[in-house]
């Protein structure tokens, strides 16, 4: 090791032991630090995942008892967990579909053309993003009472799809600025038209952004309390339900799914990894 | 279709955008408008309530009444912010300039916790933190701390619960800011004879700066609004922030003017700090930092 470094242009003076201690401590402080940062970032993680083997005394599931697989055997077992986690899903999913056709299309609106209102139109965009959750949730609410109209599944799903347009078309758009404009003057030349060049040639390029713009709104969608609980009127979704369960006690059940939705996000995150490698590969 | 979209190229981009903003239009833009209206009625949910501008005094009323609360959301969102800084910078830090072949990896695992539920977590929380709970537990049976010592239900518990749910949000633009420095700046600092501290100094921080910016805007607005963490982390009368005002005044006591009010209030707050910023930084430069 010190031999290779001899080479080096930029040697330092190794300086006294006691120098080099301490630079020694500072370097290897910084990887301490980080993987106390990183115990720090999992351990609720953790707590959440081995608290869904516990068999807690009573309605609580705060302090351990023993080990079960109970709650996993019966995962809805507590009356109306089902259907909240059926009304989440059904949220998420035409949440989603809407935002991102939405968003995309902005996205493309704004990175493939000059118009009158482009930096205005960027700033309004970005304006639901830096508005917290609860004022966007109350001034829906106000909306809502204002015009008498009842709250229920379909107040929260205008709900998820305003706040979720906002970062479909941020995704979207990191992924077209990143885009080589050439291959499609390419594919011009050839004599593509301009409808056969967005389908065989640009489409295809910003499907990935698109997909991870799904897969975020999805995901803020199905975990979302905050604006749900300002439009949600009678109807429970699954982050209500645990809301609602937390003063009587949450049952053990929540945390088996909550273990299954983290074990999802992170398969798909790892098979989209895979999947780029192999494209790479190629 | 090819030549209609060539012959009326101009209005293409607005066709595109049209469904989207119009959404945003009706169901944020005219919203915040209603807030507005709604923050100068006066009267009730059974009496049916009346517009006039005589009113502006909800907000007097409202700044008031409930000026702890305000006072107290600054403090805990400003100390989780802090927090999530100190935790942030030398693990974006490590990320970017030592994490090898490992980056991914760590970056991955900041992002995991939004992987699971935001309510979950907080919950997972108060069980570390509970009275017998995996800190205190330990340090209580080794009799290190008395058995009276509680985390949860202070402000202690608040601050760190909104830390510990927003650190991914300080991290990772930070991280961008890092990773995006030309090494080379730092070879040229350091073949001008620049020692490492000042390097960091005079190169690094000031590279690092819009992502800085950009982390403490995103990690203090949602913390500004969170009324979770106070809720089931704090429990008690003198850890309510601003957004339990709001919760409560909305949808306990159907109080629209005076919860409008405050809503009102805190967005114009945060508006105002988001304008300061984007004329510092510039919105271009601000939205990249975000993402």
């Amino acid at each position: 090791m010190t031999t290779l470094t001899l080479d080096a242009p930029r040697l330092r003076t190794p300086g006294t032991p006691a120098q080099r201690t301490r630079r020694w401590l500072s370097q290897n402080g910084l990887y301490v630090y980080t993987i106390a940062a990183i115990v720090y970032l999992m351990l609720p993680i953790a707590v959440m995942i081995a608290y869904s083997f516990n068999r807690p005394l009573g309605k609580t599931n705060f302090s351990w008892r023993e080990f079960s697989f109970d709650a996993w055997l019966h995962p809805f077992a507590p009356l109306g967990l089902e259907d909240a986690v059926a009304a989440s899903l059904r949220i998420a999913f035409i949440s989603t579909l809407v935002a991102t056709i939405l968003g995309t299309l902005i996205a493309l609106g704004l990175t493939r053309y000059r118009f009158r209102g482009q930096s205005g139109t960027n700033l309004f965009i970005f304006l639901p993003m830096a508005t917290p959750e609860i004022v966007l949730g109350a001034s829906l609410l106000t909306l809502f009472v204002s015009l008498g109209w009842a709250r229920n599944e379909t107040t929260i799903l205008i709900a998820h799809i305003m706040f979720n347009i906002s970062y479909v078309v941020v995704t979207v758009r990191a992924r077209i600025s990143g885009f080589d404009r050439r291959l499609e003057e390419a594919a011009m030349d050839l004599g593509a038209t301009e409808m056969v060049t967005f389908w065989k040639v640009t489409f295809p390029l910003i499907l990935p952004g698109i997909m991870a713009a799904a897969l975020l709104a999805f995901s803020l969608s199905i975990d979302d309390f905050v604006i749900t609980n300002f439009t949600a009127g009678q109807t429970v979704t699954l982050p209500m339900y645990i809301y609602g369960a937390y003063r009587v006690g949450v049952p053990v059940q929540v945390n088996v799914i909550g273990t299954i939705i983290f074990g999802t996000a992170v398969g798909a995150v790892l098979l989209s990894t895979l999947l780029q490698r192999r494209d790479r590969a190629r | 279709m090819g030549a209609l979209l060539r012959r009326y190229r101009s209005v293409v981009p607005y066709l595109l955008l049209a469904p989207g903003i119009a959404w945003l239009f009706v169901f944020y833009l005219y919203p915040a408008i209603q807030m507005f209206i709604t923050s100068f009625w006066s009267g009730s949910l059974e009496q049916g309530y009346t517009f006039s501008l005589s009113n502006w005094t909800n907000y007097t009323t409202a700044l008031s009444r409930y000026q702890d609360q305000f006072i107290r959301s600054i403090f805990f969102a400003g100390g989780a912010t802090i927090l999530t800084f100190l935790i942030s910078f030398p693990l974006a830090y490590t990320i970017a300039f030592r994490g090898g072949r490992y980056k991914n990896l760590l970056l991955f695992l900041v992002v995991a916790p939004f992987f699971t539920s935001f309510l979950l977590r907080v919950i997972s929380w108060g069980t570390i933190l509970g009275d017998d709970g995996l800190l205190l537990g330990p340090l209580k049976s080794a009799g290190l701390v008395g058995e009276d010592v509680r985390i949860l239900a202070t402000p202690i518990a608040v601050i760190s619960g909104i830390a510990y749910n927003f650190l991914p949000f300080m991290t990772l633009p930070i991280y961008v800011s890092l990773e995006k420095i030309d090494r080379r700046l730092l070879e040229a600092g350091q073949d001008l004879y620049a020692t490492p501290v000042s390097t960091f100094r005079k190169i690094t921080l000031p590279l690092a700066l819009p992502g800085m910016f950009a982390g403490t805007l995103l990690t203090f607005i949602p913390a500004m609004g969170d009324y979770v963490n106070a809720e089931l982390l704090g429990q008690t009368p003198n850890t309510k922030m601003i957004g339990n005002v709001i919760q409560s005044r909305f949808l306990a006591v159907n109080d629209y003017p005076t919860a409008a009010a405050l809503s009102f209030i805190l967005m114009a707050g945060i508006l105002v700090a988001v304008a300061v910023y984007a004329r510092i930084l510039g919105t271009e430069e601000l939205m990249n930092a975000t993402i």
